[in-house]
């Protein structure tokens, strides 16, 4: 029960006016975030990290976290009142939720889908509370080698396990991996692809990449489907939460299978979009009457949003351990981290205990407070969407330049920001997934660290990634999943050649 | 049941019709990514070449790494290129109406101006011309209003980050002359 103290500890880091302030500062902005149009997740953080920059680590995490939060509990008001998924991994909530809202039972169904969200998060953040600190203390054993490994999973499970087009997925994360090799060679200290240019020696940064990628090229494509919203405005009264938690209990198997999958996906880099689809498909498959579904049945919002933040928050278990981010938000805190000088992986778990512990405290104490505060003040937040986008797109704009920016005080950083609003913009439209460019910019330069530090550990052999066990088994299960679609066909035929064979005889 | 169920109900005033023709298809576009793609994959290779990408006694060279990744770049790129040739059914979709590049353009001019106006006047004097001139234009909002929400938006961001978290913007000639 080593943890346990430890999160106490880290309780009683959080215990102080001045967190608990920027903590519900960090929710609000969050939630604002997830229900404005062209803002989600990801860039709402993106965007909001420069004011922590003059903060202590703690406080900062504490802050940003909560804004994520806030957005994710954001983001499934509008897909109820609306219609409007405000993060992809809504749109699940969509299916049931708005029928609900139609059929006047809005405040219930947002009652489930807060109240879902919550316990995904905390089934999540136990997950991380147990598992994380022993992952860690594992991972302290890792050299260079095992760390290459580990990109190398991830990098090849992007590509392998990835639903887009291959190529289209190649193409997004080699280019994130060589604008990532821009500047100062961190090994040699030889100048790379900056072509003499003193503003390219900086190198790309990630976070201004991030603005320019989704928020920029979100507000065009927002601007472009054009915006016209039709939903309900509903106030919650405490009768209709009592009434929902009360029938919680019946709908246990529901909540315990949508958290596990969302767990499971949210660790492995699927994300928490696959998550919300799979909860709710296998809720649909497993009731009683599948085709009532669709049609404003509860359940029909536990399930995704449930999946959906188990997902949100398990992605930042291996973030945390390992230093190796499971989704696009635990990118961009992974990114925070590195300007708040502080170096993700397991040593984080040794050297910032403070830190770590004050983390996962906060992701206790973020959703208890953010429940309650979502479930009083959802009116309030709905009206933000009477606001014209006339007047809102512009505000983005000006917050987008203001945080890319800050982060390394240069004028080039937002012209920048605008070219990747444009490349964001057309990629989305050609379908070249962003997910994989974002984590290869990221992890890029560490990627490569860890590839050249084995190698001069080695002495130039490639072998050192089978040298023993563990290692040679992640680069062998890498290399699997890099082709797992060749590998699948391939089986399918063996095992359809078989079937006929033996219905033949 | 909550009793305070009303509809909110936003329109854009702005909105043309559907049924608008294609600017450009989806194809063309794809093309023209992959083209590009490709000549950039071809200038990063080169210059990782010649930094040096061979793999000497000690492991690989600073440019190895990204070179061989600028290949890898190029054969993505070139097979998108050739699949965006052979199949005729994808080409023909649309990229973009011309309403919807219309609307498009309505958001990026703005944005491209405030970057440039950024560079001269600072970023506060841009912002509040931003916010006006988009409300007011593009939103057909009255005057008065515009004005005001410009001016209160940037007076907030410029109490929160220049002043309480110490996050300084670049500035121009107007604030100078106030003496900041």
């Amino acid at each position: 029960m080593e943890a346990f103290g430890l999160l106490l500890h880290g309780f009683a880091v959080l215990l102080t006016w001045k967190t608990l302030v920027l903590m519900m500062v960090g929710l609000v902005l969050g939630i604002f975030v997830g229900v404005l149009p062209g803002l989600g997740g990801p860039n709402g953080v993106a965007i909001l990290l420069p004011l922590t920059f003059t903060m202590d680590p703690t406080s900062a995490i504490v802050m940003l976290s909560c804004i994520y939060w806030g957005a994710l509990f954001g983001g499934a008001i509008t897909s109820i009142l609306f219609n409007i998924p405000g993060e992809a991994w809504s749109v699940a909530t969509t299916f049931d939720g708005y029928p609900m809202a139609q059929q006047g039972r809005a405040a219930e169904a947002l009652t489930a889908a807060f109240t879902s969200s919550f316990i995904g998060s905390l089934v999540a953040v136990l997950l991380i509370t147990f598992l994380a600190p022993m992952i860690s203390s594992f991972a302290l054993k890792f050299g260079p080698p095992e760390f290459f490994a580990v990109y190398l999973l991830t990098f090849c499970s992007f590509v392998g396990l990835g639903r887009e087009a291959k190529h289209k997925t190649v193409i997004s994360m080699s280019l994130g991996l060589l604008l990532a090799g821009i500047g100062m060679d961190t090994v040699s200290g030889n100048l790379r692809m900056t072509f003499g240019s003193p503003e390219l020696l900086r190198g790309v940064n990630f976070l201004v990449a991030v603005i320019g990628l989704f928020g920029i090229s979100e507000i065009l494509l927002t601007m472009e489907e054009r915006l016209a919203l039709r939903g309900h405005a509903a106030g919650i009264s405490l009768r209709v939460v009592l009434g929902v938690w009360r029938d919680l209990p019946k709908y246990w198997v529901t909540l315990l299978r949508s958290s596990f999958i969302g767990c499971w996906l949210g660790i492995t880099p699927g994300g928490a979009i696959a998550a919300s689809f799979m909860g709710y498909n296998l809720a649909k498959r497993f009731a009683k009457e599948p085709e009532s579904f669709g049609k404003g049945r509860i359940e029909g919002v536990f399930a995704p949003e449930t999946a959906a933040h188990a997902s949100g928050t398990s992605a930042l278990l291996p973030m945390l351990a390992l230093g190796i981010p499971g989704s696009g938000t635990a990118a961009i805190l992974l990114g925070g981290l590195m300007v708040w000088g502080l170096n993700p992986g397991p040593l984080l778990f040794v050297e910032h205990k403070d830190f770590v512990w004050g983390l996962i405290a906060s992701m206790y104490l973020g959703n208890v407070v953010g429940l309650v505060l979502v479930l009083t003040t959802v009116p309030i937040f709905a009206s933000i969407l009477r606001v014209p986008f006339a007047a809102v797109a512009p505000m983005i704009v000006v917050s987008c330049a203001i945080g890319a920016y800050a982060i390394q005080n240069a004028i080039f950083d937002i012209w920048l920001m605008l070219g990747f609003g444009v490349v964001g913009y057309v990629f989305k439209k050609i379908g070249i997934p962003l997910a994989p460019f974002t984590l290869a910019l990221v992890l890029g330069n560490r990627a490569e660290d860890a590839f050249r530090l084995s190698m001069i550990g080695s002495g130039g052999t490639l072998k050192v990634f089978w040298s023993n066990g563990l290692v040679g088994s992640i680069t062998t299960l890498a290399i699997l999943l890099l082709f797992w679609p060749v590998i699948d066909s391939l089986l399918a035929r063996v095992g359809l050649t078989h079937g006929t064979r033996a219905t033949s005889r | 049941m909550s009793q305070t169920d009303i509809e909110i109900v936003v329109d854009d005033p702005t909105a043309p019709e559907d049924d608008s023709p294609s600017v450009v298809s989806s194809g063309t576009v794809e093309i023209v990514i992959c083209l590009l793609l490709l000549a950039l994959a071809a200038t990063l290779g080169y210059d990782n070449w010649r930094t040096g990408a061979s793999w000497d006694a000690t492991g690989p060279e600073p440019g190895y790494f990204p070179f061989y990744l600028s290949i890898i770049l190029g054969c993505g790129s070139l097979y998108g290129l050739i699949a965006t040739l052979v199949s005729h059914r994808a080409t023909r979709e649309t990229f973009v109406a011309r309403a919807q590049a219309g609307r498009v353009m309505a958001v990026f001019v703005p944005t491209l101006l405030f970057c440039l106006v950024t560079q001269f006047l600072g970023l506060y004097v841009a912002s509040f011309l931003l916010i006006a001139g988009f409300m007011r234009l593009v939103g057909k909002i009255t005057l008065w209003k515009s004005l005001l929400t410009a001016l209160v938006f940037t007076a907030i961001m410029f109490v929160t980050f220049d002043i309480a978290f110490d996050v300084i913007m670049p500035k121009g000639p107007l604030e100078a002359a106030l003496g900041r």
